[in-house]
């Protein structure tokens, strides 16, 4: 009990890992800004009826979701910087997870749009609608309210994934916390810091509980 | 008015219509009968290019949605054009196919306002003035889930009427409904009927068919099987076939 015996102590190590916690919740934010719709151009680009574009398209998701993340974060790390010059280790976080996260959404966005009934672009056609306006005002809002719930599950798990960044020395929340532990011999630290990603997916449920209710004005 | 010529269509190997010509003129309403299975729902759905022809022609005021081009092959007009003439049809479709995440309002609304420029109060106004023809005038706010499949059913009927197509198509508008919604239904598409609106319905009900439509169309097996009037076709000197079916049906 190195820390709950000296408050003083406590409150310098709460302090640290909120900063920690400031840059997880960056890079949280970051990745879900650019997956997010990173993920419907993929999801797009996987329907497509061209081969040339929906077998590439495939192989990247295959890439992304049968290889592990942290092998993706050194790749970009180390090899990436060899073709584009130095990148910041953020960055790499960054770009990392974004194109992993996007390949889950994406295949999460494909079953939800497949899961729309026919009888939808039907009518959609029969009424004039060109492709464009049916996947806008038919198809996509319907489809948000159908992947909620799959999505809420990658988002919370990415909440906890930002601690991957560790492994390129990135100091988030988890670095911290490990170093806090190696520097004073006690695990404390590392406990203190699961209530932070607790705490914080406790707040992305309830969030994702509000948007769920918010789509509750209509069933299929 | 609406010519469909020598009209084939296969789903994989099997021959859903061969060589079926009808022509639907301004004013008139013309139900297609026929067991499940004998092209009718397929030769209504060629019609609104919700299914291509393999071979034929379809031509909306004269003007070819599809003709046959060298050595027989359809060849539809451009796209542009295409979505031109598919807007002089209307659909009403069997398992009505609203917008569930739209209001019923925003169902009529719409497709005026995103595909023929209405204004919002010009498509509102429309809107309003075909739900009460369709007796709805009360449901404005609410989503489809919220109503009875009969009242679907007709704000799906004032939501294709809502776009002014010449020709308005029905495809068993009335299959999935109890008899009483299937009345509620009936009774719209008679007052229509009753405007001299020019529809074709795809239809199992016979006592319907025969009040309502000037023009009976008879089908098997992918072909028009008899034609005409409907005391011609199913009064009493109707085929064999046609009894046969009616008989099916336990209708007379």
């Amino acid at each position: 009990m190195q820390y709950f015996d000296n408050l003083e102590r406590l409150f310098k190590l709460l302090n640290q890992l909120s900063e920690g916690m400031l840059t997880s919740l960056s890079i949280f934010f970051c990745t879900l800004l650019f997956s997010l719709p990173l993920g419907l151009v993929v999801a797009l680009g996987r329907m497509s009826k061209r081969k040339w574009v929906s077998a590439p398209v495939s192989f990247f998701i295959l890439i992304m979701r049968g290889t592990p993340l942290m092998l993706q974060l050194f790749a970009v790390y180390f090899f990436l910087p060899r073709l584009v010059g130095p990148i910041p280790r953020l960055q790499s976080t960054l770009i990392a997870f974004s194109f992993n996260y996007a390949a889950y959404f994406a295949e999460i966005y494909r079953g939800g749009i497949m899961s729309i009934d026919r009888g939808q672009y039907e009518a959609a056609q029969v009424l004039g609608y060109t492709r464009g306006q049916t996947f806008m005002q038919i198809i996509l809002p319907q489809t948000l309210k159908r992947v909620l719930l799959p999505v809420s599950n990658e988002v919370i798990t990415l909440v906890k994934d930002t601690s991957l960044a560790t492994a390129i020395a990135v100091s988030e929340l988890f670095l911290v916390a490990k170093n806090a532990t190696s520097s004073s011999g006690s695990v404390e630290p590392l406990f203190i810091a699961g209530l932070f990603y607790l705490a914080m997916n406790t707040l992305v449920t309830i969030f994702f509980n509000w948007l769920t209710h918010k789509f509750d004005y209509y069933r299929n | 008015m609406l010519e469909v010529k020598h009209v084939a269509k296969a789903f994989g190997g099997d021959a859903v219509l061969r060589d079926v010509s009808l022509t639907v003129q301004q004013g008139q309403v013309v139900a297609i009968i026929g067991r499940s299975g004998s092209g009718k729902s397929t030769l209504l759905r060629c019609m609104n290019h919700l299914e291509t022809v393999d071979a034929g022609e379809i031509l909306i005021d004269g003007l070819p949605m599809v003709a046959s081009g060298i050595n027989g092959k359809p060849v539809y007009a451009p796209k542009t054009e295409l979505r031109k003439l598919c807007l002089k049809m209307g659909f009403v479709f069997q398992n009505y196919n609203l917008f569930p995440h739209m209001t019923v309002m925003r169902n009529l609304c719409q497709a005026q306002e995103h595909v023929l420029g209405r204004t919002k109060p010009q498509a509102a106004t429309r809107a309003k003035e075909l739900l009460a023809k369709v007796g709805l005038a009360d449901k404005a706010g609410q989503y489809p889930c919220q109503l009875s499949g009969g009242q679907q059913q007709r704000v799906a009927i004032a939501r294709a009427l809502a776009l002014d197509p010449e020709i308005l198509c029905f495809d068993e508008p009335t299959s999935a409904l109890d008899p009483q919604l299937t009345q509620e239904v009936l009774n719209v598409i008679r007052d229509l009927a009753k405007e001299k609106r020019t529809m074709i319905v795809v239809t199992h009900e016979m006592r319907f068919a025969r009040e309502v439509a000037d023009y009976v169309i008879f089908m098997q097996d992918g072909v028009i099987r008899a034609e005409g009037t409907p005391d011609d076709v199913m009064g009493e000197h109707r085929t064999e076939e046609l009894s046969a079916f009616m008989g099916l049906l336990g209708d007379e």
